[in-house]
Formats: structure tokens, sequence, C-alpha cells
């Protein structure tokens, strides 16, 4: 007997994923088609008049060494973001959840940051380490340290991977903390009983079972790093100094809100697109492989 | 031409449904917020309020950039407002937009109202105007640089708080007196390109880009690496090394600690004036610009900051008259004058600094003249018209980031102007190509 429910109509099935396809057309397929077109221009900003370069416009960006540098900075960036996010995330989880009274206002205290928008984040950040009123910077020059995150470029790459990482902590705590709660408590005590310390179970049963959970927020985290960030950025360095900080989405901004470049703007998008593209295929082919559903 | 028929239809179907009193609108989309709007909405009340033909309504579309860009974005949209305020570096984006514009002399010509180029300050309205003196775009917020001074500060260091700080030369020493009597702060500045270096050229009488600043045509090229330059970035980049120079970020960010009294001198605009004299618990007063004595011909005159009033293109030719009317109101010595005494920024018409002067302003707030002073002391040359360059707020931003380099010690004052001048080009040729 045929097991599978096939559908008779032929129509039916493509009709119910109209809606779906019709928004990811609309919302995603349209604009990259839209930036695609528009990177082999160079228009001026009102739209009056607009000039065909072909591949012009990707052959000036990767003429330029600071845009090459930029690649650089992102990586830097977004690994940073993404491993201290992820594993201070996983350390709150870990221990809300062998927190038994009072658990769900600790939880709770925890997802608050996911709710503050980058922008504000970023400001939070900057009144804190301004290097003259801020308090953390009046801290460390109590003992010593001499904080101007406006000339070190090091330290304006602390702050903004701090400000960014800070926010997505909430958002990785509560899908870590799912993850826990959904891994069997028998599987635990039953090691515990065979006398593993907690170091020992969480190593060898509660991190393989949390693979899928940290695999998805791996991506997560990466895309987020990637995009989300630039409010932060602009927040507090706009970049700066010298470049230190001007991730690849944040030059599209600038070079395309800012600067009204729209042409290499454009160009610019079609590029971290591919790159993204790259990234997920190699996550998905090469990362996946390693999780355990 | 489908558009303005339809445009005509609908304007003659209103015209004959709406009373006619109806007033005209004219959209005003403007970038200030805080007290500066208050201020705005205020003119534009007193000009509603002044006459029934016309109704002047003001929005604010957020910051400078993102005022451009509304005006961009409605313009592409074909719903663009009737006057749009721009930034002075967005200048030259709104020049080369023809078809996207209509300048100013032709809006007054057009209205058949009076209109004398003449009586507007020449050192503002020219960073407005053609090279063959037509203005495009009204002057509305103008301010220039200007030194603060914490006299306390200098007293504290064992200084004279009256003495003369005309020179680099003599600010050196105060520095040094400073530094030594332990101030943690003796010199910050905001807006760094602006003050040091755009105002720096026009002042020493030296181009900051060939074909008169950018005045002349759009395949301009840089040129403020030259000695002048190199010499005052680099006594600045010797004075952060010694800790007599503080680097306080792109933007206006000293003015915190210096309103705070943590620092005693600081170069802003004029502009800042009232912030500094609502916080500062300390003696402070205005000075000019410093210079370098040795440079022939300094000081020149300083240039303006700000932003102005642009007209767009593809309105009736009533809302048109509107236009003419309202910034004929804003011209006037009354509501100028008033401008230029609660905000700081610049009066752009002789008559309203006279009218100033008149109401004895000047001496109970002393120092709020020498901006005007500044600008109006020698007729402006080809370097101290202003600028005009394209992709402006971008090569401002490489500025930046090359001055940090020397301030942090990372590059030579020499190199660091030499690669913002490369740099430069390329986003001016970039400009240049997409406005061929």
């Amino acid at each position: 007997m045929e097991k599978r429910v096939v559908f008779n109509n032929r129509w039916l099935p493509y009709l119910l994923v109209a809606p779906q396809l019709l928004v990811t057309f609309v919302f995603f397929f349209w604009p990259a088609g839209q930036a695609i077109y528009q990177s082999a221009f160079i228009p001026d900003p009102f739209g009056l008049k607009t000039q065909f370069v072909g591949l012009g416009n990707f052959e000036y960006l990767f003429g330029n060494r600071y845009y090459l540098e930029s690649f650089f900075t992102t990586a830097i960036f977004s690994v940073l973001v993404t491993v201290s996010s992820m594993s201070f995330a996983l350390w709150l989880a870990v221990l809300a959840d062998r927190v038994i009274k009072g658990s769900s206002a600790y939880r709770t205290l925890l997802i608050w940051p996911y709710a503050v928008a980058p922008a504000i984040a970023g400001v939070l950040w900057l009144f804190m380490f301004n290097p003259f009123t801020g308090i953390i910077a009046w801290m460390l020059f109590q003992v010593g340290y001499v904080w101007n995150h406006n000339l070190d470029g090091g330290q304006a790459m602390a702050l903004v991977v701090a400000a960014s990482a800070w926010k997505q902590i909430s958002y990785n705590f509560l899908f870590f903390l799912a993850g826990l709660q959904a891994i069997p408590k028998s599987v635990i005590e039953a090691a515990a009983i065979d006398g593993a310390s907690f170091w020992r179970r969480f190593w060898t049963i509660i991190f393989p079972l949390l693979s899928p959970t940290t695999f998805f927020l791996l991506v997560v985290n990466v895309i987020y790093a990637f995009f989300d960030t630039f409010g932060v950025i602009h927040t507090i360095t706009q970049g700066g100094p010298q470049q230190s900080t001007t991730i690849l989405v944040y030059k599209v901004f600038a070079d395309g809100f800012v600067g009204q470049d729209l042409g290499s703007s454009a160009a610019q998008s079609v590029v971290l697109l591919v790159l993204v593209g790259i990234l997920t295929v190699v996550q998905f082919r090469f990362i996946e492989r390693r999780v355990h559903y | 031409m489908k558009k303005y028929i339809a445009a005509g239809l609908v304007a003659a179907l209103m015209s004959s449904v709406a009373p006619a009193s109806a007033a005209t609108q004219i959209e005003f989309w403007h970038a200030f917020t805080g007290r500066l709007g208050e201020l705005l909405d205020e003119q534009v009340a007193k000009f509603n309020a002044s006459q029934s033909d016309y109704t002047v309504v003001a929005t604010n579309k957020g910051n400078y950039s993102e005022t451009l860009n509304a005006g961009i974005a409605a313009f592409r949209a074909g719903e663009q407002p009737d006057v749009l305020q721009v930034f002075e570096v967005g200048t030259a984006t709104m020049m080369a937009a023809e078809g996207a514009i209509k300048p100013v002399y032709e809006v007054m010509a057009d209205s058949g109202l009076p209109f004398d180029q003449s009586v507007y300050l020449a050192a503002v309205a020219g960073y407005y105007t053609t090279t063959d003196g037509q203005m495009l775009s009204l002057p509305y917020n103008s301010s220039t640089p200007v030194l603060y001074v914490n006299k306390d500060a200098l007293k504290a260091a064992g200084l004279d708080p009256e003495m003369d700080l005309s020179t680099w030369e003599m600010v050196g020493t105060a520095l040094d007196a400073l530094k030594e009597s332990g101030s943690k702060c003796p010199l910050t500045t905001a807006w760094q390109s602006w003050v040091h270096l755009e105002n720096l050229s026009a002042y020493h009488n030296v181009p900051f880009a060939s074909k008169e600043n950018g005045f002349g045509g759009l395949d301009t090229e840089l040129s403020f690496n030259g000695d002048v330059q190199v010499k005052h970035i680099d006594t600045l980049g010797q004075w952060a090394k010694d800790g007599k120079f503080i680097y306080s970020g792109r933007r206006n960010e000293g003015g915190a600690p210096f309103r705070a009294g943590e620092c005693a001198l600081f170069t802003e605009s004029s502009a800042g004036y009232a912030g500094v004299k609502k916080e500062a618990t300390f003696d402070f007063a205005i000075r000019p610009l410093p210079y370098w004595s040795d440079v022939e011909g300094a000081p020149q005159n300083t240039i303006i900051g700000g932003a102005s009033l642009w007209v767009l293109e593809g309105q009736t030719a009533e809302e048109y008259k509107g236009v003419a009317a309202f910034f004929n109101f804003l011209s006037s010595s009354d509501i100028q004058a008033k401008w230029h005494q609660d905000t700081g920024y610049l009066p752009i018409t002789m008559a309203a600094y006279e009218a100033t002067k008149a109401s004895g302003f000047y001496g109970e707030n002393p120092g709020t003249d020498i901006s005007i002073i500044q600008m109006t002391g020698k007729a402006p040359t080809a370097n101290s018209k202003g600028l005009r360059l394209g992709n402006f707020d971008q090569i401002r931003g490489i500025i930046d980031e090359e001055l940090e380099g020397v301030w942090n010690g990372a590059k030579s004052a020499k190199d660091a102007l030499d690669s913002a001048v490369s740099r430069g080009d390329e986003l001016l040729r970039r400009f240049e190509q997409a406005n061929r």
C-alpha cells in the first residue's frame, strides 16, 4: 500500500506554497535582482542620468586596498562577535538551567537586552566608554590604563564587538536554554550515577546533544554579525579610527546613504550576497556533518 | 508630460472646488530638532501669520544626511518638497543635479519680487553662488570656526587670561605652560577637517583643491597637502604626542569636556556659543581662529559651514512664488538679527549685522561678533570663497581617518595628507563620472 500522502490535484500544492513564494520573491529575489542590475551602472543620486559601466564598479572596488582590508576586518569582527556571544550565552544558560529557585525571574532578566535596538546598545556602551566622561574609561584610568577608542583601533574593535555581542547574548541564551531543557534528564543522571564529573557530563553528553542548537545559532550569529551590527558601528565609531572597524555592511551603508554612490553600494551588496551564499554553503556542507540530530 | 497634464487637471479641479482664498502650501523639509527646530518653527509661524496667500509646512526629516536622502528619494518618487535644507558638503551634489533643482536667482526673478544679491554677506552667500555670481541656494544657517578659551584654566596655569592668542605660535607657548601646570586637556577641537584643513587653507589663502576649490569645474583635484597644511598638521601631531592636543572625535565630541572645564582651549563652530554659554561654570572668551604668522597674507578670511535652502524642480508657478515670498521674509533683517542672536549662526545680510550691532547685543555678549569680523575682514579670494567638491562627505571621512593616523603617531603629517589627497581624488573622479 502507498504510504505517502499524495495530492491528486496537480496545481493545489503550487497554490498552497504560492503565498510563501510570493513573499520570497517580492522581498528577497526582486531586491537582490535590482542590486545586481544596478551594480552595472553609475547613476547620479537623483536618478536623472545613469551610465552603463559593466563590471566597472567591481573593478573600482577590488582596485581599492581599503575595500580588501575591509574583508579582513569583517572576518575578525564576525568571529569575535559570534564566539564571544555564543560562549557567554552558553555559560549563562548552563547556570540558569541549574537554578531551581526563581529561575523564571533570572531567565526573563537575561532575555531583556534583546529588546534593545542595536543603535541604542551602541549609545549605551559609548556612554560607559566615552574617553572623557565614561565611567569605565575613568575606572580604567584609575588603574593606569588609558582608554581612547577614538585613536586606538584595537580598543575600538573591542568596544564594537562587546556592544554587538552583548545584544546577541540574550537571543543565544534563549535557544541554548531551550536546548538544554530538551536533553533527557535520565541520560545525565545515569552518567552522574556512573561517577562522571560535571565537566565530563558537559563535554560528552550535553555539548554533543546540544549541537543542533549550536549549529543553528552559529548560522544566525554569523548573519547577525554581517548584517545587523551596522547600527552599533555607526553610533560608536563610524568605522574608525582609520577604518579599523569598517566592516563590509557598514561600507555599503556609508557609500550608499552617506556618499550617495549607489553604483558602488549596489556592487558591494552583490559581493556580500555572494559571500554570505558561500559562507552558508560552507556551514551546511562541512560543519553540519558534525551535528548530531 | 503626462504627469504635468494630470497635475494640471487635478489643480484645475481643486481650484474649482476650493474657495478662492485657500492658501498655497509650501513644503519645507529640514534637519533641525530641539532648540533649533523650535526657532525654525517660530519663523515659519511668523511667516504664515504675516500673509494669507501661502502656508509653509515645515517637517523635520532627521539629521542632515537623512534629510538629503529623504529629499532625493522623494524626488525619485515625484513627491519632492518645494524647499529642502541641505548641508554645505552636499552643495556640489545639489548643484550637479540639473533638472532636480531650481536655482534661487531664477525663483526670485520669476516671482517678480525684489531681490538684490548684493545685500547678502559675500563671504556667506559666496559659498552658494556660481562663479559668475548667481545665487543657487539661500544661505540659512552658517557658522565659522573660532577659538573658545577657558580663562580660569589659563589663570590656573599662571598665564594672563587676556593674553594674545591670535597666532598658533602664541597658542604653542600657552600650551607649554598649560601642560607644565598639569592640564589634562590643553587643546581639543571639533570638526577637525573643517577647522584644521578646510578653514586653515582659506585662512592662509592657499588652495584646498584646484579649479578655485572646485567652483571652476568637476575636474578639480585636491591640493591640501601643501606646505602650510603639512606644517600645521605636523605641529598638531607633535602636540598630540606631547599630550597638549587631545583628540576627542570626528564631530563635536570635544564640546562636552570643554564645557565641563576640562579643556583649556577649543576650536569649534561659532554656533557652539549657545551651548557653552548655557553650561560653562567658568569664565570663557571667544577669540578669532589663530593663524601662522609666518604665512604671507594670513589671516585671509575663514569659510562657513552649515546649511542652505534649495528649491526643487517640478512644482507649480504659484508655489515658487510662495517660496520667493518666504525667502524674502527669511532674509529680512529682523528675522536674521533674531536668528543670529538666538543661535550664534551668522546673519546672512549686512543689514542684520548692523541691526544687531545697534541693539547693543555684541556689548552684552562679547565675542559674538568675532565670527563675522573674521569672515568679512578681507574680500574672499579664489582660495577662500568656499569649497565645492563632489562626494565631499566621504572625502571628509577619509581626511578624518588619515588625521587619526597622525594623532596616534602611526603616520607622518606629510604621508597622511598625501594619502588623503590621492584617496579623495579617486572619489572626485567617481563623482565626475557619475555627473558627466
